[in-house]
């Protein structure tokens, strides 16, 4: 095999179209995540206007019902799989091999390939749209509402084989960034020395590895049940509805954490370089973010408590829900630490950092009270839990990285963006973002 | 690092040692193992949380017949000692010895997919279908998905005889056999638990005791909710 690859060139033209189609450059596949995630950014928030603008008035007949369930449950999908987790594997791409001294990721034609694939998954899950039959369940999709009586039309195949698809892609990446990382380390980058982005990205990349098999076997479960008459979900088969819950959540809380370890690395980077100190307490900021890695598997029925788990299975989920707050507590007060006496600098980077700690902090303090059981029982399906993701989602992951991309694009196109610009764009999203979620921990709560 | 030019790609995980020590390619292959784990690992508990749970027949005791299915085990068994034969004799340099283990072990996978393909017609001769019932259900999607696996094995394995046909596997190429053996390896063990689990343990299940119109415990305590 050595012999075949020594004499087949990089397959990339140096200029134009056909140079990005076939580039396995780790910083263009980075620049291709980073575009084609914006491009799908805004599409999720043209659904999300679509949702407000229905709501905006009693008994508005802008969209039908059904319609109506169509945007809200594009909108998560693809702010999820669409938006953050690809503008985070966009940083991983751009910024791991030149943060560890890599030439570029372990497998480069990998790297291409989870890309290609991701933008497939992308178009395959929106072409729904073309047949007036987008996924509708919500981002949940939970049975077994799912089953072919009840979603009757196509949407959920799309839905499901969409979200296969970009699990082979996340996959792919995951697969790529740990051994990218683990083996790939410059002489003297010993793991105690890398940057925290990178470790985030390390931990991100081992959840993902171990999270998508299990949503994998949950979404063919789903599929056949809809298409091949098994009974997975079925009750009147002697199915569990009660078993797409678990699969989904011990995929899906994970999951949460991928999509904030990644801000939580880039605020890590920006805060310190703004406050011209190192990053205060180094090895704790590390062993937190290893240790929420290794916590997030206890933790999934914490989004099933209103199931009937029984009180001992609710109290356990209810304890390591607590317990993991600890280590994302620590992080904060490590945020602060750094901050702590440091020559602050108010870039539009760091402004989208502190943004970040302080909208995270909310959204931590509205999670730790869903933590208790009893208090959950009240805010299970109410906005309350609208505020509490966006406040993690938006104010968390995106604020983190809107810093990230503040940060890194001088890196990346040898030009500063426009300061007042970054500015106005970070109160226009601080003060948007607080108006429309705010409110909500009212509405769900009154 | 000097001679690699912008535009030529030399595979540098083979010319440049690692962090770890550890071939990025070999690396890989454990980290898609651990993934696939928890691939199986889902499967597996599918089919546990539904044993005893199907509300018609065919139930497992009906059909699931233990000593066939030893018997392919034991094929399935012997194809993880010719994957050995295949690489001891790469790293040996034996031409001759490199292709005909890796056709045995190709070959012992057939027969052991040869056995399913026969269980499965017996079964749905019988009356199990993956529709049927849940044990169905689970059983051909666990054990489909599975053989699903030794068949990439067996493409695999017959990819790399047809290289070592030309000569190119040898000492220098080892890994590529390598890696094979260790997919080979995993995908054996993950049957001696599907065997185990399924056939031995689960092998003799009937269907939920007492009146079987009555809904698995389960989903009376999440109706009893609602």
């Amino acid at each position: 095999m050595a012999t075949l690859t020594d004499v087949i060139d990089r397959p990339s033209s140096q200029s134009g179209l056909w140079s990005w189609i076939t580039t396995v450059d780790h910083k263009r596949i980075g620049v291709l995540y980073g575009v084609t995630a914006f491009i799908f950014l805004l599409l999720g928030g043209l659904e999300a206007g679509v949702i407000r603008l229905q709501l905006a008035v009693p008994d508005n007949t802008l969209v039908d019902p059904d319609t109506f369930n169509q945007m809200f449950t594009m909108h998560g999908t693809t702010m999820i799989f669409l938006v953050i987790m690809p503008l985070s594997a966009s940083f991983f791409n751009f910024v791991i091999p030149l943060a560890i001294g890599a030439r570029d990721v372990a497998f480069p034609r990998l790297n291409a390939f989870s890309y290609w694939v991701f933008l497939f998954g992308g178009l395959l899950l929106n072409a729904s749209f073309l047949t007036n039959q987008a996924p509708d369940a919500g981002w949940f999709s939970y049975a077994n509402l799912t089953e072919k009586p009840f979603s009757a039309n196509q949407g959920l195949d799309y839905w499901a084989l969409g979200l296969q698809v970009l699990g082979v892609s996340s996959l792919a990446a995951a697969f790529n960034f740990v051994v990218t990382i683990v083996n790939m380390r410059a002489p003297g980058m010993s793991l105690m020395r890398m940057p925290l982005f990178v470790w985030m990205t390390l931990v991100t990349s081992i959840l993902l590895v171990l999270a998508f098999p299990v949503i994998t076997v949950g979404l063919i479960e789903l599929t056949f049940d809809r298409n091949f008459g098994t009974n997975f979900f079925v009750p009147e088969g002697g199915g569990d509805p009660i078993l797409w819950q678990h699969l989904f959540w011990v995929f899906g809380h994970p999951e949460v954490y991928i999509l904030i370890l990644p801000a939580m690395g880039i605020v890590s980077e920006v805060l310190p370089t703004f406050s011209r100190k190192p990053l205060f307490g180094y090895p704790v900021v590390v062993f937190s973010g290893v240790v929420i890695g290794i916590m997030g598997w206890a933790v999934w029925s914490h989004h099933m408590f209103t199931v009937g788990l029984g009180p001992v299975a609710v109290s356990v989920f209810m304890i390591t829900t607590m317990l993991i707050a600890v280590p994302t507590g620590v992080k904060i007060f490590n945020w602060i630490g750094t901050l702590w006496g440091g020559q602050i600098d108010l870039k539009t980077a760091m402004l989208f950092a502190l943004g970040f700690v302080a909208l995270f902090i909310v959204g931590g303090l509205s999670g730790v009270s869903h933590a208790v059981a009893p208090s959950d029982n009240q805010q299970q399906d109410t906005y309350y839990i609208v505020a509490h993701i966006h406040y993690v989602l938006f104010g968390g992951a995106l604020f983190g990285i809107f810093a990230g991309v503040y940060y890194w694009f001088p890196k990346l196109t040898g030009k500063l963006l426009h300061e007042g610009l970054g500015k106005l764009h970070f109160w226009l999203y601080f003060i948007g973002m607080n108006v429309t979620f705010f409110p909500m921990h009212y509405l769900g709560l009154n | 690092m000097a001679h690699q030019t912008e535009v030529s790609h030399h595979a540098p995980e083979e010319e440049h040692p690692t962090s770890t020590g550890i071939n990025n390619r070999k690396l890989l292959m454990w980290v898609f193992l651990s993934s696939d784990c928890l691939f199986f690992g889902s499967l597996i508990a599918t089919y546990m949380v539904y044993r005893g749970q199907s509300l018609v027949g065919p139930y497992p005791v009906d059909i699931i017949d233990v000593p066939i299915t030893t018997i392919s085990t034991f094929v399935l068994l012997c194809s993880s000692f010719a994957m050995v034969r295949a690489l001891a004799a790469t790293n040996e340099d034996r031409q001759g010895g490199i292709i005909f283990w890796l056709l045995m072990t190709a070959f012992l996978g057939t027969i052991f997919i040869g056995f399913q393909v026969y269980e499965f017609n017996l079964f749905r001769e019988e009356g199990l279908r993956i529709d049927t019932n849940l044990f169905g259900t689970t059983f051909f999607t666990l054990t489909g998905f599975h053989g699903a696996h030794v068949t990439l094995g067996i493409v695999w394995l017959l990819g790399l005889a047809w290289i070592a046909r030309k000569g190119r596997l040898g000492p220098k190429t080892a890994l590529d056999v390598e890696l094979a053996g260790l997919y080979w390896h995993f995908v054996d063990i993950v049957w001696i638990v599907i065997f185990t689990l399924i056939y031995l343990i689960g092998g003799f299940d009937t269907g939920p005791a007492g009146d079987p119109s009555l809904v698995p415990h389960s989903i009376t305590g999440f109706l009893g909710l609602i």
